[in-house]
């Protein structure tokens, strides 16, 4: 009865596995020069295996150089955004924790918002972003240190301080801001798109990202011994202060990298781990990569929407609400005793 | 191996704390091993606490000695002490609402090579534990869901998981209803007869009384006494510590006689 419950685990996995790869051809497939079904999936294969062209070259193109960052983009920073607030969520035990509790989203976009100022290209506002994400929550940890008593709690508040900081910033940003030009394209940013990742940006950002969502994924299990606290959890022989350090730094990667190349994409990171939870469970050796798989195939979708709903871009980061939180609302009315 | 195994002990030794430089403990000293269920009297604010959080090395800084199996406590890492004592804590809301196995599973970590994850072995410890206790029926329920006592039998069958053979109890009694005190009580009086040492405080003198086999009383972050409870535990000692008065009676039962405290109204 029991393993069956372990094994259970690993179908889950897979079942979300197999929807992910669907949507992501699908959003491959569609768009405003759309591609059948098949085509897309056949020119997968002949990059692999050698068969004959059915396809144009002009849906090559489409599917290689327009498409492809786009929604490996989308795919990315959903499976990023989810895994570092689940693991925030369960680091400091509070299921209302987003990843940019410490700062990360808020110092990325004062970084963001700055080099825009500026007039900066693209790769300076996303490197700005990345490198001020990061200190704002490095400053954030380093303020922690002195609470002793209660570390965890310690790091919140820091963080909620050092963001509010850091929104502030911003803020004095836009108001001085040429509302011509500057300000419309601070606005955008903010809001949050996939629409302008090129391929090189795309490479750099995958980096951080992938390497802090294998050091997540390593984590996953100890992840479930640290949501009962730093007592019970050292005394079950967890070393807290290095998982906290350990953790921490990945999501942090994590978030300042999306941001960087995205924008603010809100919503994500504080519900889909929810979802997560409510389809396969608490079990973070489950959860974990289901909410991997579930932001990004979330995002991709929401992505597909705000390329074709209108003839011009919606932001992303409206659009995760809009399209989100009736579903979560839907879900608390249908199965509120699983919160 | 002859007989109870005699490397499982604890010594402390002219232990003294301070948070900053307010002392909350001093000049705590026992010797506790093996098939013994220690109990730990005391007000609240007497260093109870501070005194587990010290055993189980989430405080540092304290002066004297702790000895686990006579290792001296500082020397040991996390790990390596969670190995040898394990911590059940009071029975708490959960903030995620794992199930009783889930729940039990984690005590196997520190068993675990770091960064593998549980698997047949594991489970199987915890199949076991869970039948140990009779909680197998609550294997797929989540903690959330179940009673105190409940509860509380899960987080002995998490600490059994870990194979530590100290077990540190915070006041396990306290949150639970009458039934579920003594069903937890006789559990742990099981397990101090089965080769673990049991370490445990509780608001509560006939607990005490009746099955612990040492007790150690502190008052004001200082060992007053330590011993057999029927030599410790009399109303003049009840009436130094709590500020009550008691009477001590010998209650003829089936089973023989039972000491009980009587309340002075």
């Amino acid at each position: 009865m029991i393993t069956s419950k372990e094994k259970r685990g690993k179908y889950y996995i897979a079942a979300f596995a197999a929807l992910f790869v669907t949507v992501f051809v699908f959003s491959i497939a569609t768009g405003r020069y759309p591609i059948p079904f098949r085509e897309v999936v056949r020119v997968f294969i002949s990059r692999l295996i050698d068969i004959p062209q059915t396809w144009t070259n002009e849906m090559e193109l489409v599917i290689f150089r327009i498409r492809m960052p786009r929604v490996l983009a989308g795919a990315l920073v959903g499976a990023a955004l989810s895994s570092a607030g689940a693991a925030f969520q369960g680091l400091f035990r509070n299921p209302l924790v987003s990843p940019d509790v410490l700062g990360a989203s808020s110092g990325a976009g004062f970084g963001a918002a700055l080099m825009l100022l500026f007039g900066m290209n693209y790769a300076m506002v996303s490197l700005a972003a990345f490198v001020s994400g990061v200190i704002a929550v490095g400053g954030a940890y380093l303020i922690s240190i002195r609470a002793r008593r209660n570390p965890t709690l310690g790091m919140v508040l820091a963080g909620i301080m050092i963001s509010s900081l850091f929104t502030a910033g911003t803020s004095y940003v836009r108001l001085v801001a040429d509302p011509n030009n500057v300000l419309p394209a601070i606005t955008f940013w903010l809001m949050g798109s996939v629409a302008n990742v090129r391929q090189s940006s795309l490479i750099w950002a995958a980096i951080p990202i992938l390497g802090g969502m294998l050091v997540l994924l390593a984590c996953r299990w100890k992840l479930n011994l640290l949501t009962t606290g730093e007592d019970e959890a050292r005394a079950m022989g967890v070393n807290t202060k290095v998982m906290r350090i350990v953790i921490v730094s990945a999501a942090t990667l994590i978030t300042a990298a999306s941001v960087a190349i995205s924008g603010i994409i809100g919503w994500v990171g504080l519900v889909i781990p929810h979802f997560a939870r409510m389809l396969v469970g608490y079990d973070y050796r489950v959860m974990m990569p289901v909410s991997m798989l579930m932001g990004a195939t979330f995002l991709m979708l929401v992505d597909v929407l705000a390329r074709t709903i209108a003839i011009a871009e919606v932001p992303l980061g409206v659009l995760t609400a809009f399209v989100g939180a009736p579903f979560f609302l839907y879900l608390i009315l249908d199965r509120g005793n699983r919160i | 191996m002859t007989g109870k195994d005699m490397t499982v002990s604890i010594k402390v030794e002219d232990l003294q704390f301070s948070y900053k430089n307010n002392p909350v403990l001093h000049g705590v000293n026992f010797f506790a091993e093996a098939d013994q269920c220690i109990c730990l009297l005391g007000e609240n604010g007497a260093g109870k606490t501070t005194l587990f959080r010290c055993l189980l090395g989430l405080l540092g800084g304290y002066s004297g000695g702790i000895y686990i199996d006579g290792i001296d406590g500082k020397n040991l890492s996390i790990r390596q002490l969670a190995k040898k004592i394990a911590y059940i804590p009071q029975a708490h809301e959960p903030t995620f609402n794992y199930t009783v196995f889930e729940t039990v599973l984690m005590g196997t970590s520190v068993l675990m090579d770091r960064f593998h994850t549980p698997g047949q072995r594991e489970c199987e410890t915890v199949e076991q534990m869970l039948s140990l206790l009779n909680i197998s029926h609550l294997a797929e329920r989540g903690y959330a869901e179940i009673s105190g006592g409940e509860r509380q039998l899960t987080l002995i069958a998490r600490a059994l998981a870990q194979r530590s053979r100290i077990l540190v109890m915070d006041e396990p009694t306290a949150n639970l209803d009458y039934g579920n005190q003594f069903r937890v009580m006789r559990q742990v009086k099981q397990l101090a007869r089965s080769g673990y040492l049991v370490v445990l405080s509780t608001h509560n003198p006939e607990h005490a009384l009746l099955y612990s086999d040492k007790v150690l009383v502190l008052k004001d972050g200082k060992a007053m006494i330590y011993g057999a409870p029927e030599e410790v535990l009399n109303p003049a000692l009840i009436h130094d510590v709590y500020g009550v008065s008691v009477e001590l009676q010998k209650m003829s039962t089936a089973q023989g006689d039972v000491p009980v405290f009587v309340p002075c109204i």
